[in-house]
């Protein structure tokens, strides 16, 4: 599966995700203030969607519309009806957002739970991620006890046991050292690469965006809006490793850096003025 | 001394051997003052050089424990003070829990409720008893309310803040789980505050043995206060220490039984 695919199948494939002049503003006491421009934006189905942009462009605020956790201001949001049963979407929140009373079994239970589901269900459904994500043998671990990258694995497990149509992740892996990063990169492709739902997910990292993503959105600095969309050209099933190891993607990494570079100085450039 | 302790503790092994040691020692220390002031009050006492009519010899008190276990008065007194102790935490305690844990929740009940809890909290507890017997009476109602009074509001003000001081991030995550009203309550907000509500629980109980034994020293015809009270009238001061020494006992014994609670219900804040 290439991304030449989807790109041309872009206007008759299903849409999972489809925006239409979406923003946001916040009322704050120094007037309103505006987070993110009108988008519009096609997200297909099965898409691993990347968006790249400096600190401060929205693209936390998006996420969090998407994620029903915030209201729009204004614009149309549709996104494509789960199957009966099934939650619309699960969010991997940034930093630690795993609930220090429960145990690692009782936080990546936590949207069943919430759901309802027997009881046997969730011990399988769980038990299966718990596998698949490395933590069987902490089942009965509260987070304090875990490493910083065995906790942001719970937090995976949580939204993939809960089974959504559309996994948001909110820069998941920022507050990893280097080596861990790259090892909950690769776990997080192979467990995708059994369901291939439909992704958003927030970077800092233009490595990361092209390690991962099948299309790149590159978001501009305060006010957010969407400067770019680039596709991934990479063949999946992807690892880590070899993909950087290939020319093709320096290459990508170089010319996407070459469209944010000036976006991230006029982000500090901003940080710079208002700190004055 | 200190040099030794380093020296001793490079390897491993002798560091946890070395501590524990430290530990029964501290313990022992714990145990040895106030073994250690009895002594100095027993001999002080049969020697004469304190008046045993106010200070009588612990041995004497401990006698009198004795001959008021046996006879049973000390047991039908120290059951009526833990009835209404009971009951006056559950009708107290329970709806200061789930007003203060919603309060947390609910910024409008929040303002609402907030400046009475802050009006009434610093008037003495102690102060209000006359209203309460004009309002309850004489009976068990007046001790039980004068309890739930004084349980209510360590616990009202500490699950409201033990709520407030939970992560934002994790109502956003039970939100974005599809918890109900009900879920947040029982799978955020209620684990979340219940360190903070434990310590309430703690002064709630201190506060509670105050207030108990005063009410049964005003009107009461059985309790600890109603026994030290009675004491002080016909004399018998021993009685007034046994039932001294029982609600200093009441109150460790409480202390220790939340540590344990604490152990057991908040076991994700052990070593911390």
């Amino acid at each position: 599966m290439t991304l030449a695919m989807t790109k041309d199948q872009a206007a008759d494939a299903d849409i999972k995700i489809r925006l239409r002049g979406l923003s946001k503003v916040f009322d704050t006491k120094s007037g309103p203030f505006v987070a993110l421009e009108p988008m519009n934006l096609d997200i297909p189905t099965g898409c691993f969607f990347m968006i790249v942009g400096p600190s401060g462009c929205g693209k936390t605020t998006l996420l969090r519309i998407l994620a029903g956790l915030e209201d729009r201001s204004s614009g149309t949001m549709e996104i494509a009806a789960p199957a009966k049963g099934r939650p619309s979407n699960s969010m991997v929140f940034q930093g630690d957002s795993l609930f220090p009373w429960m145990t690692v079994f009782e936080n990546a239970a936590y949207g069943l739970r919430m759901r309802r589901l027997p009881e046997g269900e969730i011990r399988d459904v769980v038990g299966h991620y718990l596998q698949r994500t490395g933590l069987s043998k902490f089942h009965e671990s509260y987070p304090h006890q875990l490493s910083g990258g065995m906790r942001q694995r719970v937090s995976i497990a949580r939204a993939f046991a809960n089974d959504p149509d559309i996994l948001l992740m909110d820069e998941p892996f920022s507050a990893l050292d280097e080596q861990n990063k790259i090892l909950l990169q690769e776990e997080l492709l192979r467990i995708w690469e059994e369901t291939r739902k439909t992704v958003m997910f927030i970077t800092h990292s233009v490595d990361e965006a092209v390690t991962l993503g099948d299309r790149i959105m590159i978001m501009t600095a305060h006010p957010g809006r969407s400067k770019l969309i680039v596709d991934v050209p990479f063949e999946r099933p992807r690892r880590v490793l070899e993909l950087r190891a290939q020319p093709a993607y320096g290459e990508l990494v170089y010319s996407i850096w070459g469209h944010l570079r000036d976006e991230v100085q006029r982000a500090r450039a901003q940080d710079e003025g208002s700190a004055k | 001394m200190t040099n030794i302790a380093e020296k001793e503790a490079v390897p491993p092994r002798a560091t946890s051997g070395f501590s524990i040691s430290r530990d029964t020692v501290e313990r022992l220390l714990n145990f040895a003052s106030p073994v250690f002031l009895l002594l100095l009050w027993e001999i002080a006492a049969r020697t004469g050089f304190i008046d045993v009519r106010f200070f009588p010899a612990p041995s004497k008190i401990f006698e009198q424990l004795v001959v008021l276990a046996k006879d049973g008065s000390l047991w039908v007194n120290f059951a009526a003070s833990m009835q209404r102790l009971f009951w006056g935490f559950l009708f107290g305690g329970v709806p200061a829990l789930v007003l203060g844990v919603t309060m947390g929740l609910s910024r409008t009940l929040r303002m609402l409720v907030e400046p009475l809890i802050s009006a009434t909290y610093p008037v003495p507890k102690s102060a209000i008893l006359p209203l309460v017997l004009l309002i309850f009476g004489l009976g068990e109602a007046s001790k039980i309310v004068m309890v739930a009074i004084g349980i209510f509001y360590p616990i009202v003000i500490n699950s409201m803040a033990g709520v407030l001081e939970i992560n934002k991030i994790h109502f956003d995550v039970s939100r974005n789980f599809g918890a109900s009203r009900w879920q947040v309550f029982r799978t955020v907000a209620l684990p979340g505050a219940m360190p903070l509500i434990l310590t309430g629980v703690r002064l709630g109980i201190g506060l509670g043995l105050v207030l108990i034994s005063l009410a049964e020293i005003v009107g009461a015809k059985s309790g600890l206060g109603y026994m030290m009270w009675n004491a002080w009238e016909i004399l018998s001061v021993e009685t007034m220490y046994v039932g001294l020494l029982v609600i200093a006992i009441l109150g460790i014994a409480f202390s220790l039984a939340i540590t344990e609670l604490e152990r057991i219900i908040v076991p994700w804040k052990r070593g911390r």
